[in-house]
């Protein structure tokens, strides 16, 4: 019984193979003998040039690496190493070098009537540390923050890679931790100061009189002089873009992707680098530029004659509100 | 001298990520970096891809142009190292990198992101060859015993090729030539400035 059986199933079996064997010679000879299956595969220069950077798919958790190549990279580079340096050597340089050619010319401006002894209280404590605070994590965030874009030119050169990268590495922690109490001091000077500085008709003329930079003009002004609300608002709105693009960087790629995060590095340069050379005209009218202006700033007080030059209209106005205030004070108590 | 490089033959690879597993092994590479990554282009679509990319170690290259402490040097082999004694870990090399190639051990924490983690072409560091402080910081040296870096040794699809430039170059070339077809040498343009034509 078994006999016949297996030579049936050799027989069905050696059949099916004939029949494979033959119905798909005529299959294979439809195919086309130059198979090219790169007629439709992606060119990585199609691709460059129809995007900026080329994307795919990847299996591991980390987002940025599914950007295989962003050649954008290399323009980024180019903004940090050679544009950033122009734009912050001149800024700054051109600024301190106008500022020495004009202290050659004018030298200090001196208090013309003389100090006449009386003082009048111009900022008062809260004001004061409000400033010095962000005076002082500005000056080190400058610092900091320079020796990222000139520190490998200037610097490295004149000590050894590794105290270079000690005093970096300081460096950029301090950056990082004393941007909370600038940005915090930045708002609170929003706040302390927005009274005086919304700018008017006053500004408007101290402008067209130059400031009273040349000669020996004095354009009136209230508490703050057109050129005092130039640097609030350059400090409020300067501060503020700083700020932002600094958290950005500070935490990357939250939310962010790697254009974002070298837009960001970009604002952040040239922001920086026009913020310093402002304040390098604010740190120069405030010390050896003008007789009489840092002690606003270092007691609290100036001298009547300075305020009757510099700020005539405060002055008459801040006498009124006094006088008006002794002459409230006695209805105000009424129990004495 | 030779001029090593890299080269992904996108025709042939799989996207099995053994170069990945390789890398990671070979080299002792902490969680969370990734010194070499597969990443596939139109996945699932008609003319799909999959490119092995890791550091490119670029003529003229971007990090170490950009790096503000001098951590990078470039070796006589063209391999681009890096000193983790020197980096302060600002991340900038990472923006300037066209390949995405630099990772970092911590993300953000107020930027303090620890040394700067890449390929190092299974190339080591500034340390003495095959010392122990060498592996930890940078994994193998490879090089230095005479061998290529493992991720392409053991391509099961001789995809990825590490060499000399020129060599890998010509394997390309003939390659192209043999099959008629070639979706280029991904990345050369960028990273070398120079494109492989048959």
């Amino acid at each position: 019984m078994t006999a016949p059986v297996a030579t049936f199933r050799i027989i069905i079996g050696a059949l099916a193979l004939l029949w494979v064997a033959v119905s798909s010679h005529p299959v294979a000879a439809q195919q086309p003998t130059a198979v090219d299956p790169t007629a439709n595969s992606v060119n990585e220069q199609q691709l460059l040039q129809q995007f900026k950077r080329i994307q795919g798919r990847g299996s591991i958790p980390d987002t940025k690496s599914y950007t295989i190549e962003q050649p954008a990279g290399r323009d980024w580079r180019h903004f940090h190493e050679v544009t950033l340096r122009w734009i912050g050597a001149i800024a700054i340089l051109g600024v301190l070098g106008l500022l020495v050619i004009f202290y050659l010319l004018r030298g200090m401006v001196r208090i013309e009537s003389g100090r006449s002894g009386q003082t009048i209280l111009r900022f008062n404590a809260a004001e004061r540390f409000v400033h010095w605070m962000t005076a002082t994590c500005f000056i080190i965030l400058a610092l900091s923050g320079l020796n990222i874009t000139f520190g490998k030119p200037l610097l490295l050169p004149l000590m050894s890679p590794e105290a270079f990268t000690a005093w970096s590495e300081w460096a950029k922690y301090a950056h990082n931790y004393l941007s909370f109490p600038f940005t915090l001091g930045v708002i609170l000077i929003f706040f302390t100061w927005i009274a005086g500085n919304i700018p008017n008709r006053v500004d408007v003329e101290w402008f067209r009189r130059g400031g009273g930079m040349i000669g020996h003009d004095h354009p009136p002004a209230y508490r703050f002089n057109g050129g005092q609300k130039l640097i609030y608002w350059i400090v409020v709105l300067g501060g503020s873009a700083i700020a932002v693009s600094g958290y950005l960087l500070m935490f990357p790629f939250y939310g962010t992707d790697i254009q974002t995060m070298q837009n960001a590095e970009m604002a952040h340069g040239v922001i920086a680098m026009l913020f310093i050379a402002a304040m390098l005209g604010h740190i120069y009218i405030g010390t050896i530029g003008m007789e009489g202006a840092f002690e606003a700033m270092g007691e609290g007080t100036v001298d009547i004659n300075w305020a009757k030059e510099h700020h005539e209209l405060w002055l008459e106005h801040d006498a009124r509100a006094r006088s008006n205030q002794l002459r409230t004070q006695p209805a105000a108590t009424p129990g004495e | 001298m030779a001029r090593m490089k890299f080269l992904c033959d996108a025709d042939r690879c799989i996207e099995c990520n053994a170069c990945v597993t390789a890398c990671k092994n070979e080299n002792e590479v902490p969680w969370g970096i990734n010194r070499r990554r597969v990443v596939t282009i139109n996945d699932g679509k008609p003319g799909e891809r999959s490119v092995s990319m890791a550091c490119m170690h670029c003529t003229d290259a971007p990090c170490q142009a950009v790096c503000p402490v001098n951590a990078f040097y470039t070796t006589a082999d063209g391999v681009v190292l890096h000193s983790k004694d020197i980096c302060i870990g600002c991340g900038y090399c990472f923006y300037a990198c066209p390949f995405g190639a630099p990772q970092y051990p911590r993300v953000g924490n107020f930027g303090s992101r620890g040394k700067m983690d890449k390929c190092t072409y299974c190339a080591g560091g500034p340390e003495p060859d095959g010392s122990a402080a060498e592996y930890e910081k940078y994994g193998a040296n490879r090089l230095a015993e005479g061998k290529l870096p493992l991720c392409a040794e053991m391509c099961s699809t001789k995809s990825l090729l590490a060499g000399d430039g020129e060599i890998i170059a010509q394997i390309y070339k003939e390659r192209i030539m043999k099959r008629g077809y070639g979706s280029g040498a991904w990345g050369w343009k960028t990273a070398y400035r120079e494109t492989i034509t048959s």
